[in-house]
């Protein structure tokens, strides 16, 4: 048990902040212990503050930090033995089922037997059939497939050199290395070129309703994208921003997508894209993460927001991204044309608009990517910055 | 400075001396860094002050500060220390034409080429390998621009206060250096790290706060301007712009407003001096559309207002 009053306060506060559902390790825990000896329990303000710097490590955290910490001093203060009753308020993630899929034949089939399931001629059928029509099945056959894909953009020169023998720049630490083994005579010389690197891949994945089957199978492209080398960032979009990068690392993508869709209220209130855009250019993008990257935006451009949000925030993505592509899987409907007036206002800013309703259309996206041009020297560089869509 | 400070109000007290106003959260965080020898993160918003705090503490403590800009593909080379090849291909023409290295093994002369006076120190090693009394200030400036594997090595390097350079030996910290951390959060910084670190998100000043910085940065601003312009930053904040000013950017304002030699806000200088305090053409607008008047009248409410 904690001995010193500071250990028993550093202790019960990590036990109310845990059940409350923030992280804390122990390692933190110790420096609280510390920081509590520097600046004494006496006061409020120095707990409050000490804690601060110690236990929360992201501003997210700081209002659920606040809240427990205000619970957590009043009980102190009336010498309520914390660590014994201090009920955790455990916050569950509901984890998506996938067994509610409308039946067909395919899955009311029993699950039993695996050689049914694999045949080469799925593969083809699955090729151009529409993600939404997929059962989980399915999906789970199409990964296999999709794993071959992968979203490579075009390299950016990187700070780095590499040696290269035909290089254009002189590298003196090898011609240092190599004159060393010849006893100090400089006799090849060796060269070197700046490295290259992958872009960053931001995707934004629009979760209403319809979206949905839609954001599942492209997840799944994502997530074989982060198993190559490239850095991916991952936000759901639906009424609110939600980042999903670091659940796309860890954990399974379906179970990373419930988490999201279970965060997301009020689904019938329809998709605001462009107030969505907005949070992500301020919060994300435009500091940073959209610079010289590829952004795909995977959305039936719905929008119940204003239209003129979404075109001012489109803009200012393209005028920081490398490149920017709009993933429409309606596109392919018969007489589709991009009706919804959030769709019509975002256009002006896509650099390139393309299907994404099949494994097939999939294919056409990775190869949109891997073949950007350059945009310095395109003609799209100079249009891009006027205020009046087209 | 000798001696630690004994409690948070004298890191405060200290920090005023020497030009900048921390709120209690800053104040408590930076005595911890202090007496914990933790590294600090900051992190906040472009332009609430997270460089500066490195800068003062280096005033104020009389540590060098080192800084450290961080950037995509920073690496060994630039961040803790590299060999000086010319140099080094000079000396062994040198000796080789002195005759020198005649009478050497390759092992000798390699030893002579991988010695101390070849090696030059980057930001992390003289921040580690610093002989002064007093440890120096090492800022690492916008770390979220780095790399994982840069910041990987940074949490070795911050846990043990030592740098091996392979050549050489180990460097190990005398007297480890106060180490400062921003990040303007365009991603995440990793948690090993941050669990390394102290934390703290730095907020915009309130207003009495932004008043005294104003007061203070720009000496030649009178008390009634300086609350002037912090109530017109104040209502900026409110207008939902893309970046709203920072407290840099109130200091430039007043700055502009002092050289103009102004007294109060008015319509046409608030209009003149915008791009002072927005840097975005649509923040403009937008402010323009809220209209300039009442900006001012807002702000004249706010400074009017008795202390």
């Amino acid at each position: 048990m904690a001995h010193t009053p500071a250990e028993r306060v550093a202790v019960t506060f990590a036990r109310v902040l845990r059940g409350a559902g923030l992280r804390v390790p122990l390692g933190s825990v110790l420096t609280f212990v510390d920081s509590l000896g520097q600046v004494g329990i006496e006061q409020r303000s120095a707990v409050y503050w000490a804690g601060r710097a110690t236990l929360v490590r992201r501003p997210e955290d700081i209002d659920l930090y606040d809240r427990s910490f205000d619970v957590f001093w009043l009980a102190a203060g009336q010498q309520v033995q914390l660590d014994e009753e201090a009920e955790p308020l455990h916050i569950t993630l509901a984890i998506d089922d996938d067994s509610d899929q409308p039946d067909d034949d395919a899955s009311s089939e029993p699950n039993d037997d695996p050689t049914l399931v694999l045949r080469f001629s799925a593969a083809e059928v699955l090729r151009h059939k529409d993600f939404a029509a997929y059962t989980a099945d399915e999906l789970q056959m199409a990964q296999a497939l999709m794993s071959q894909l992968r979203f490579i953009g075009p390299p950016r020169r990187s700070f780095r050199y590499r040696s290269a023998p035909r290089g254009r720049r002189p590298d003196l630490q090898a011609t240092v290395r190599a004159s060393l083994r010849a006893g100090g005579e400089p006799i090849q010389r060796q060269w070197r070129d700046p490295g290259q690197r992958l872009r960053r891949l931001v995707v934004l994945l629009d979760i209403s309703g319809s979206m949905e089957p839609y954001a599942r199978a492209m997840l799944r492209f994502v997530h074989a994208a982060v198993s190559g080398r490239q850095r991916v960032e991952a936000f759901a979009i639906g009424t609110r921003l939600t980042r999903m990068t670091k659940e796309l690392h860890s954990r399974d993508p379906d179970t990373a997508l419930a988490a999201a869709s279970q965060r997301v209220h009020d689904w019938s209130g329809g998709t605001r894209l462009g107030d969505c855009m907005r949070a992500f250019n301020d919060q994300w993008g435009v500091r940073g993460m959209a610079r010289g990257a590829i952004v795909v935006v995977l959305s039936d451009g719905w929008d119940r927001g204003d239209p003129e949000v979404l075109a001012a925030q489109m803009q200012r993505l393209q005028r920081v991204a490398y490149q920017t592509v709009w993933v429409n899987p309606l596109k392919v409907t018969p007489g589709y044309a991009p009706l919804a007036r959030g769709m019509a206002a975002a256009l002006p800013y896509v650099d390139a608009f393309v299907e994404g309703h099949s494994l097939a259309a999939m294919q056409e996206l990775a190869r949109v990517i891997a073949s950007a041009p350059d945009r310095r020297h395109s003609q799209r560089a100079v249009t891009r910055g006027t205020l009046e869509p087209r | 400075m000798a001696t630690l400070p004994n409690t948070p109000a004298d890191v405060s007290h200290a920090l005023s001396l020497h030009g900048y106003i921390p709120d209690d959260g800053l104040a408590t965080s930076v005595f911890l860094a202090m007496t914990l020898r933790r590294p600090l993160l900051l992190e906040g918003e472009a332009g609430v002050g997270k460089t500066e705090v490195a800068k003062v503490l280096s005033r104020w403590t009389g540590g060098e500060l080192i800084r450290l800009q961080c950037y995509e593909g920073i690496d060994v080379s630039q961040a803790v220390y590299d060999w000086d090849y010319s140099r080094q291909l000079l000396h062994l023409r040198a000796s080789e034409a002195t005759g020198e290295s005649l009478g050497l093994t390759t092992n000798a002369l390699e030893q002579q080429l991988y010695n101390e006076r070849f090696l030059l120190k980057r930001a992390l090693l003289q921040a580690i390998d610093h002989t002064g009394d007093t440890p120096p200030v090492l800022l690492i400036d916008e770390i979220d621009r780095a790399d994982d594997e840069f910041e990987a090595y940074l949490l070795e390097v911050l846990s043990e206060y030592q740098i091996t350079v392979p050549e050489i030996g180990r460097f190990s910290a005398v007297r480890p250096p106060l180490v400062i951390l921003t990040s303007n959060r365009t991603r995440d910084v990793h948690d090993a790290l941050k669990r390394r670190c102290l934390y703290h998100w730095v907020e915009h000043p309130d207003f009495e706060r932004e008043v005294r910085i104003v007061r203070m940065r720009v000496p030649q601003v009178l008390d009634r301007l300086a609350r002037q312009v912090a109530g017109a930053v104040e209502a900026l904040r409110g207008l939902n712009l893309y970046k709203p000013p920072g407290v840099a950017e109130t200091i430039d304002w007043a700055q502009a407003l002092a050289a103009l030699g102004r007294t109060e806000l008015d319509e046409a200088v608030v209009e003149a001096t915008l791009g002072a305090v927005l840097k975005y053409r649509e923040d403009q607008d937008r402010t323009r559309q809220h209209g300039i008047a009442s900006l001012v009248k807002q702000a004249f409410e706010r400074g009017f207002q008795p202390s």
